[in-house]
């Protein structure tokens, strides 16, 4: 057991269930005890979604404990072939239902004999992965059930026209449809055309056309990634597993797409175009506004995709210090750790929201890009933080378009990170004039074993509240190490000499 | 006759575990420990939006798979976390909530409390509230169930009026002071506000619930401590606040005082209110055990209910709300309602559908589909979170109620009819 009041990755359910929801036409049943059905509340508020989600429970009560399913789940599937007329039902095990040791694969070989629809039994396990695992888990058997069914592999041909398919855009997903527009966008300028959306949007029935496609592209890593990988076993297709986030990840994306498909287009023309000119991100790293943002230092913390696309960027396109980098994929560690290597100070893999929070509280960075856990961390420690990545909140759906993809990605995550620091000339005035919040120290920000004097007290007022903590910290280290029991003005100032910080 | 009908239970609601979220801020000196996996985590932390971030004083028992297939020692392991929860908050007591993993695998979690509670030094209590058995507001009466147990016994033979049910501070004061002004004096309330302060039960006390879903509840105080229950209808809307407070003071022999002019007056501060939704029909799909008492309440505001969906139905617990219902139909002479238990969420929207009901009270994962095909809807949680007892609140009801109608006349002219998809 473990204790737990946070998790920054939902349960394997969640995941399988994102899946299938982003599909057209699918409709999942739930093998659960009633209440296990939160993921269309979530779906229903988060997404604005206007239609019902197609999610349904057959409920596991104290009858199915005593003498089993019995006909129960199978009745289930029936009814909903009938009602929603689906292509694919999906049965989907939960935590509860998955030690019950049912045989659910017996029901769905038994409805299958009735049914119009497919059905599958989604084949996760609860206890061994997370949300993301089991989505991509999910997603690879789908794609793979609807694929068997091509026989005559020889004869599929690819489009005229150079196309791709997109692996992993998905409902609930953090920004996704701001992003798959963008990349639409990009992919359009470069006259690539896309085959299909996967899953978002997309029909089972249309999965047979995949092979179709000259390249697979998959920009969250986190979910796709297994798909890909079995399209370039089975069917030779190549793919680009690269997140185009950030001007120089855009760059090496679409390299990467025109190479590995082969297209006698001038790309290197059009970035250079793309990034000097119509994005606005580069030009802003350099116009005079941004000095103040010279070796800022920063925490960096998400899923392994956007915590470190955004590393990569804060320190080689803003040139800002990146002090920790972190993500809770910790299943996806070493990728992490290569993609962050000598970006950062330190890399964190953790899945437990306290040892961040600690973190930031030991480091002190100026900003915080990280999840809403870190927001509510930010909050209680008075950091600026801004939100790169799920999991998610109401917040986390803007009706305008964000994309944190593309050159219009670009210019966002510019504004996201200039905009989470104390603007630049207030940052100054305030130093020069000292503070103009309340001038009186709550009791709690000063450690009791010192003694400050007023002087000192009111010395320490005059540092931006920003930093404030961290000088005052450093004074006390000072004092500690050279056995001074009262901290006078002039204190403050030696141990900014001896610290040199 | 009220007609009751049941369907499959295939519906939607909250899972009972969620009754943490308002019990651990009502006993502010109780910890809450959720055994249970990563899906009850989930909800919590989703269900419970920004509260996580305040560090409640409630947490997971995760339970892994070492846990599952019994290779890691249950008593050892909630010993340890206990432990820890002692070193980091020292509660007056931890609550255990059972849920539908513990339930399987059959987690002792009754025969193991007594021991840990001796070696942590904190009483535990244990209550099972999973999904396996019950619906969300239901787990209340399971943690409230469990506590009859650690009350002391009176002192006195005096008879005495407990009530019971989890309420703000807010609302049990008005309703101590309600029947302060009938001579009745309230000496306790299950839970208070304290865990140290739990009410003194035994035969010589009267208890009465102020909810409709403590029928467990009542049960025990009944058996456990021959407590004896005041069958009343519950103190939602003016006219169920009248009904509760003369039930009691019959009880007590007490000759009502003012309380018909009291009641009255209330009417007629309602008035604006009840212009909005006079004639306008309702349908309950049913999630909270609430149904009742505001179908009720909302028919004796010129509404029309059509259907009453409800998790469960206990006949004997809510008889006195349900002859209130039937009175109030007979009384405002419109026809009864169905009630449904165990409701289909499906075969309910069909008829939704068919009926076109102008308000329909159901829970967030059908609001915004129902919104988009132009059915007005109220989110029927927030009835459970908002202040609806006693005569004070009556009017917050009707604001709930009349909130979405509100919105409808407001947007009225805004060019696009409400209908996104066509029905």
């Amino acid at each position: 057991m473990k204790l737990a009041y946070w998790m920054y990755a939902g349960p394997a359910h969640i995941g399988t269930l994102r899946v299938a929801s982003s599909f057209k036409n699918i409709h999942s049943i739930m093998h659960a005890p009633l209440g296990d059905d939160y993921f269309n509340v979530m779906r229903s508020m988060f997404e604005r979604e206007r239609d019902f989600t197609p999610v349904t429970a057959s409920i596991v009560d104290r009858h199915v404990l005593a003498r089993g399913s019995q006909e129960k789940v199978i009745e289930n599937i029936n009814r909903k072939d009938q009602q929603e007329k689906p292509d694919l039902i999906l049965l989907t095990p939960t935590c509860t239902s998955s030690i019950l040791q049912e045989n659910l694969q017996n029901f769905v070989e038994k409805a299958t004999e009735t049914t119009q629809s497919d059905i599958l039994l989604a084949d996760v396990n609860h206890y061994h992965v997370n949300e993301f695992q089991a989505a991509d888990r999910t997603l690879e058997q789908i794609v793979i059930f609807y694929l068997k069914k091509i026989t005559k592999f020889k004869e599929m041909k690819k489009s005229i026209k150079p196309s791709i398919n997109i692996i992993g855009i998905f409902t609930l997903g953090f920004h996704h449809q701001h992003d798959c527009r963008e990349i639409y966008r990009l992919l359009k300028d470069l006259g690539i055309g896309i085959n299909l959306v996967i899953p978002e949007g997309c029909k089972v029935t249309d999965l047979v056309k995949i092979p179709e496609a000259w390249l697979n592209i998959v920009p969250y890593r986190e979910i796709g990634l297994m798909v890909a990988k079995y399209l370039e076993d089975s069917f030779l297709m190549p793919y680009v597993e690269i997140a185009p986030m950030g001007l120089m990840n855009i760059a090496s994306w679409i390299r990467n797409i025109c190479i590995k498909m082969r297209l006698k287009i001038n790309y290197e023309k059009y970035i250079d175009k793309q990034t000097r000119f119509i994005s606005q991100a580069a030009w802003f790293s350099h116009s005079i506004d941004c000095q103040n943002l010279t070796e800022k230092r920063v925490l960096v913390f998400g899923d392994a995709t956007h915590s470190a696309a955004i590393t990569r960027i804060l320190v080689r396109e803003m040139g800002i210090h990146v002090c920790c980098s972190g993500t809770y994929c910790s299943h996806d560690a070493d990728w992490f750790r290569e993609q962050v290597q000598g970006f950062c100070d330190q890399v964190l893999i953790t899945e437990d929201h306290t040892q961040v929070g600690s973190k930031i509280a030991e480091l002190e960075p100026t900003a915080i890009f990280g999840t809403q856990m870190e927001r509510h961390v930010g909050k209680r420690l008075d950091i600026p933080c801004g939100v790169i990545s799920a999991p998610i909140h109401i917040q986390n759906f803007p009706l305008s378009y964000r994309p944190f993809f593309g050159y219009e990605g670009a210019n966002q995550i510019a504004d996201l990170v200039y905009n989470s620091f104390t603007l630049g000339m207030e940052d100054h005035l305030l130093e020069i004039f000292g503070e103009y919040d309340n001038p009186i120290i709550p009791s709690k920000e000063l450690s009791t074993d010192f003694t400050w004097t007023l002087e000192a007290q009111n010395e320490i007022i005059k540092i931006p509240r920003f930093i404030r903590n961290k000088v005052k910290k450093n004074v006390e280290k000072f004092v500690k190490l050279k056995n001074i029991s009262i901290i006078s003005v002039e204190t403050i100032y030696q141990a900014k000499e001896y610290s040199n910080d | 006759m009220l007609k009751f009908e049941c369907e499959t239970g295939n519906y939607h609601t909250f899972c009972p575990i969620s009754c943490v979220s308002w019990l651990y801020q009502k006993i502010s000196d109780s910890f809450f420990l959720v055994i249970g996996t990563k899906t009850c985590g989930y909800f919590l932390q989703n269900a419970l939006g920004v509260m996580i971030f305040a560090e409640p004083r409630y947490a997971m028992a995760e339970l892994e798979e070492g846990d599952i297939s019994a290779q890691l020692h249950d008593f050892n392991e909630l010993k340890r976390l206990c432990l820890q929860i002692k070193q980091d908050r020292n509660p007056s007591v931890i609550v255990w909530i059972g849920t539908c993993t513990t339930e399987i695998i059959k987690i002792d979690l009754e025969g193991m409390a007594p021991k840990i509670e001796e070696i942590v030094e904190i009483p535990i209590i244990v209550a099972r509230a999973n999904g396996l058995d019950y619906a969300f507001t239901q787990g209340e009466d399971t943690v409230l169930a469990a506590m009859v147990n650690r009350c002391p016994f009176p002192k006195e033979k005096t008879p005495s009026l407990v009530l019971f049910g989890s309420l703000p501070d807010p609302v049990v004061h008005q309703l101590i002071i309600e029947l302060k002004k009938q001579e009745i004096h309230v000496s306790g309330w299950l839970p208070e506000n304290c865990y140290k302060q739990l009410p003194e039960l035994g035969p010589s006390v009267y208890v009465c619930g102020i909810n409709p879903f403590l029928s467990r509840t009542a049960t025990t105080l009944m058996r456990r401590r021959k407590c004896q229950l005041i069958g009343a209808p519950f103190p939602i809307g003016p006219d169920g606040t009248s009904a509760w407070i003369k039930k009691i003071c019959h009880v007590f022999g007490k000759v009502p005082k003012n309380l018909d002019e009291r009641e009255n007056i209330i009417w007629e501060s309602l008035k604006d209110y009840i212009d909005l939704v006079k004639g306008k029909s309702v349908f309950f799909m049913g999630d909270n055990l609430l149904e009742i008492s505001l179908a009720r309440f909302l028919i004796r505001c010129k509404m029309i209910v059509y259907e009453i969906g409800i998790p469960y139905m206990d006949k004997r617990f809510q008889a006195g709300e349900l002859q209130l219902l039937e009175k109030t139909c007979k009384d405002m002479n419109v026809p009864l309602p169905c009630i449904v238990e165990k409701p289909d969420n499906w075969n309910q929207i069909q008829r939704i559908r068919a009926l076109k009901p102008d308000l329909v009270i159901t829970g967030l994962a059908h609001s915004n589909p129902l919104q988009a095909r132009g059915i007005t809807t109220k989110w029927s949680v927030e009835f459970t979170f908002a202040q609806i007892h006693g005569f004070t609140n009556a009017r917050d009801i009707l604001e709930l109620v009349t909130r979405p109608l509100r919105r409808n006349r407001n947007l009225k002219d805004s060019g696009w009819p409400s209908v996104m998809i066509k029905i």
